[in-house]
């Protein structure tokens, strides 16, 4: 169920339960509910862990070496004083995947936001305004949509960074490929839900009253069309990082000396594999793979919630569904 | 086409396969469809090929990225210019364009070949593996997906659909390298890298012709031992690449199947007296498998792009494996070749599966 049927509905529900998340949480049952719970509760434990990295993270990303001035040595197995060992080159494993936490919530929040608000207001004003502007953007979006995210990313980061890392080049290199890769995706999909909409009673009224067509378009129509967009935003939040990861894989992600990055110690990990060394790639591994799938089974319930072939209700909800008219197939 | 509705319509659009052409109607609506569909390959080359020359070119040319600081400020000036790279953007820009449409993506700066046999070269090893990699997507994701259709809303369902995001949203070179320590490290079974042993590869160089697809260079030598060994190698690539679209697969046939489940000639069928367990595989698996054939163009850019990790996990010499190494000695000719190329590859294949969606499937014509 959308934010737009609920508000449709003559008795508004407090505020509380009309955030997306939470309205979505009372509306499940089952197994559903379990999901998007453990979802929720996954992404919530890796933002405190991002604010709090400083705090959890008994060394620093960069550290070699401990308050005592000792080198931590290389490849030291898990133990009291590195709870998840050390890496080749020597730094706390624990410590790196701790704040690689950050680094990937900090891309997540530069993509996604960047990628929403370029593609919902390009979806807007194409689908709108429509022409030849809106034809061209069409082709524009198709082409670029099918591309390997992370080609674009390689291209990019050289272009940013000419392939050397610091933090924030690192950054951006992974959130603007994404953004490149993901504006055509909130592009096509506002945009088929604004083409929807304008055609509705409730704009033309809009219009013989002698609204402003920026009026119509954030207050009437905007409101209306986004419908399908959290899961967008959570295939867009898991490619953000995952890109990030991919680069720094490569050799072209953040250099260790500028922040924990999950990539780069997979990459160095690469080698321990072959001689048996488990705890260098396991950890940053698995970091990324519950980020990801908390983030993707949050955004695999809310897609079920909004499908209502795909919906279970509870006997007693009386609410009205409204079948949503798209659903996004996940495909990254 | 692409925003994919993963969803089989209403029974009043039945998923029957018609022969074209049967209705005059019918097939001019397809081969106009294809003339169309035809058409767009070229703005969307054209723009791929732009975005990918203006992003290489915005901050500089390939010659100071590469060597910079590494060459004197006059030599390198005297590269740039020898080069070209110093002539106004558009100017290189049209004569870039005029290039690929001769299709001359250029020659890498390293060692001095073309990209287009870089591609040949390399293209081979790329193609087997995500030929392995479909074939094991397809026997793990469809299966698994008919069986969480099956159990659906319930546990067994759950487990399913958390393995199916496990599967797509585990990074390929972290399930490679757990892979590697698991089957190569401590299990000590599988090799661990390459695309077959030292000896295979020395024999199957010595065939007239090599095809550069190892399975059948492997069989022509005629040693016993060579296709087991080529195979072996495969394994672990193929299922780490695989495992990625088959949690695509499963999550779609599961979705597609229980769509179908309500429309009314599975109703039919049930009211006849058909087993829950023979709707499920011969009455609601068939139409829900029309839209993984238009997925599956999209799968060629994952799996491009997870073609790059996992050559580069597994050292499989493909053209993942070749851009990488390309990358490491920052040639950037090469990479932007390559890239460029990958473009059209895409663009040509994306158009390829529209059309096989086409034939089997008379709705997407509009």
């Amino acid at each position: 169920m959308s934010t737009a049927s609920v508000l449709a509905q003559p008795r508004k529900r407090s505020l509380l339960r009309r955030l997306p998340i939470v309205a979505q949480l009372n509306q499940s049952v089952g197994v559903q509910r379990f999901m998007l719970l453990t979802g929720v509760i996954i992404t919530s434990v890796y933002v405190l862990v991002a604010i709090f990295a400083d705090v959890i993270a008994p060394y620093s990303y960069s550290a070699l070496s401990g308050a005592d001035g000792r080198n931590f040595g290389s490849q030291q197995p898990p133990g009291a004083a590195h709870l998840w060992g050390t890496t080749v080159g020597g730094l706390d494993v624990f410590s790196r995947t701790i704040y690689g936490a950050r680094t990937a919530l900090i891309v997540v929040v530069v993509a996604v936001v960047l990628s929403m608000v370029i593609g919902v207001l390009l979806g807007l004003l194409s689908g709108y305004f429509g022409g030849p502007l809106d034809r061209v953007l069409v082709v524009i979006c198709d082409a670029i949509y099918a591309f390997p995210s992370l080609l674009l990313a390689i291209v990019i980061s050289i272009m940013i960074s000419g392939g050397q890392s610091t933090f924030w080049s690192g950054i951006l290199s992974a959130a603007f490929s994404i953004t490149v890769v993901y504006v055509p995706q909130y592009f096509r999909v506002v945009r088929a839900e604004v083409v929807r909409v304008k055609a509705e009673a409730f704009v033309e009224s809009a219009k013989v009253i002698g609204a402003r067509h920026s009026r119509i378009l954030f207050r009437h129509v905007l409101r209306n069309s986004i419908r399908t967009l959290p899961l967008i935003i959570t295939l867009n939040a898991t490619e953000a990082f995952e890109t990030l990861a991919g680069l720094g894989f490569l050799g072209f992600g953040i250099a260790p000396s500028a922040a924990g990055e999950w990539g780069y110690d997979l990459q160095k990990a690469l080698a321990d594999v072959t001689s048996g060394i488990w705890w260098t790639a396991l950890f940053p591994g698995l970091a990324i793979v519950f980020l990801a799938l908390g983030i993707s089974l949050m955004g695999e319930s809310l897609n079920d919630l909004a499908d209502p072939r795909l919906r279970r209700r509870q006997a007693d909800a009386g609410e009205s569904a409204v079948p949503a008219e798209t659903v996004v197939e996940a495909q990254s | 086409m692409t925003t994919s509705v993963d969803t089989v319509p209403a029974p009043d659009a039945p998923a029957s396969i018609q022969p074209s052409g049967t209705a005059s109607r019918q097939g001019g609506g397809l081969i106009r469809y294809l003339i169309v569909r035809f058409l767009l390959i070229f703005p969307t080359i054209f723009i791929l090929v732009t975005l990918v020359f203006f992003l290489m070119r915005a901050t500089g040319d390939p010659i100071t990225a590469a060597q910079g600081g590494h060459v004197p400020p006059a030599q390198l000036k005297h590269l740039i210019h020898e080069a070209g790279y110093d002539r106004p953007l558009i100017v290189q820009y049209l004569q870039y364009l005029g290039q690929i449409a001769r299709g001359d993506f250029g020659t890498t700066f390293t060692d001095h070949q073309k990209v287009t046999t870089v591609l040949l070269t390399y293209g081979s090893a790329t193609l087997e593996l995500a030929f392995y990699a479909l074939i094991v997507a397809f026997l793990v994701g469809i299966p698994l997906g008919l069986l969480a259709a099956y159990i659906r809303d319930r546990w067994g369902d759950a487990v399913l659909r958390i393995l199916a995001v496990l599967f797509y949203a585990t990074p390929v070179f972290f399930s490679g390298l757990l892979l590697k320590l698991i089957f190569a490290s401590w299990l000590d079974v599988l090799p661990v890298a390459g695309r077959a042993s030292t000896s295979v590869e020395l024999e199957m160089q010595l065939l007239p012709h090599p095809t550069g697809i190892y399975l059948i260079d492997a069989f022509r030598t005629g040693d016993p031992a060579a296709v087991p060994d080529v195979l072996e190698h495969a394994v672990l690539p193929a299922v780490a690449l695989g495992l990625l679209t088959a949690g695509v697969f499963l999550r779609l046939v599961r979705t597609n199947v229980i769509g179908t489940f309500n429309t009314q000639y599975v109703d039919a069928a049930r009211s006849r007296g058909v087993g829950e367990f023979r709707l499920v595989t011969k009455h609601a698996y068939k139409p829900a498998l029309i839209p993984i054939i238009t997925v599956i163009g999209l799968q060629i850019a994952l799996l491009l792009g997870g073609a790059v990790l996992t050559e580069t996990t597994f050292e499989w010499k493909g053209l993942g494996f070749q851009l990488n190494a390309y990358l490491g000695s920052r040639d950037f000719v090469a990479v932007q070749g390559i890239v460029a190329l990958l473009a059209v590859i895409v663009a040509v294949v994306n158009f390829i599966v529209d059309v096989i969606a086409a034939l089997i499937d008379p709705r997407v014509r509009f």
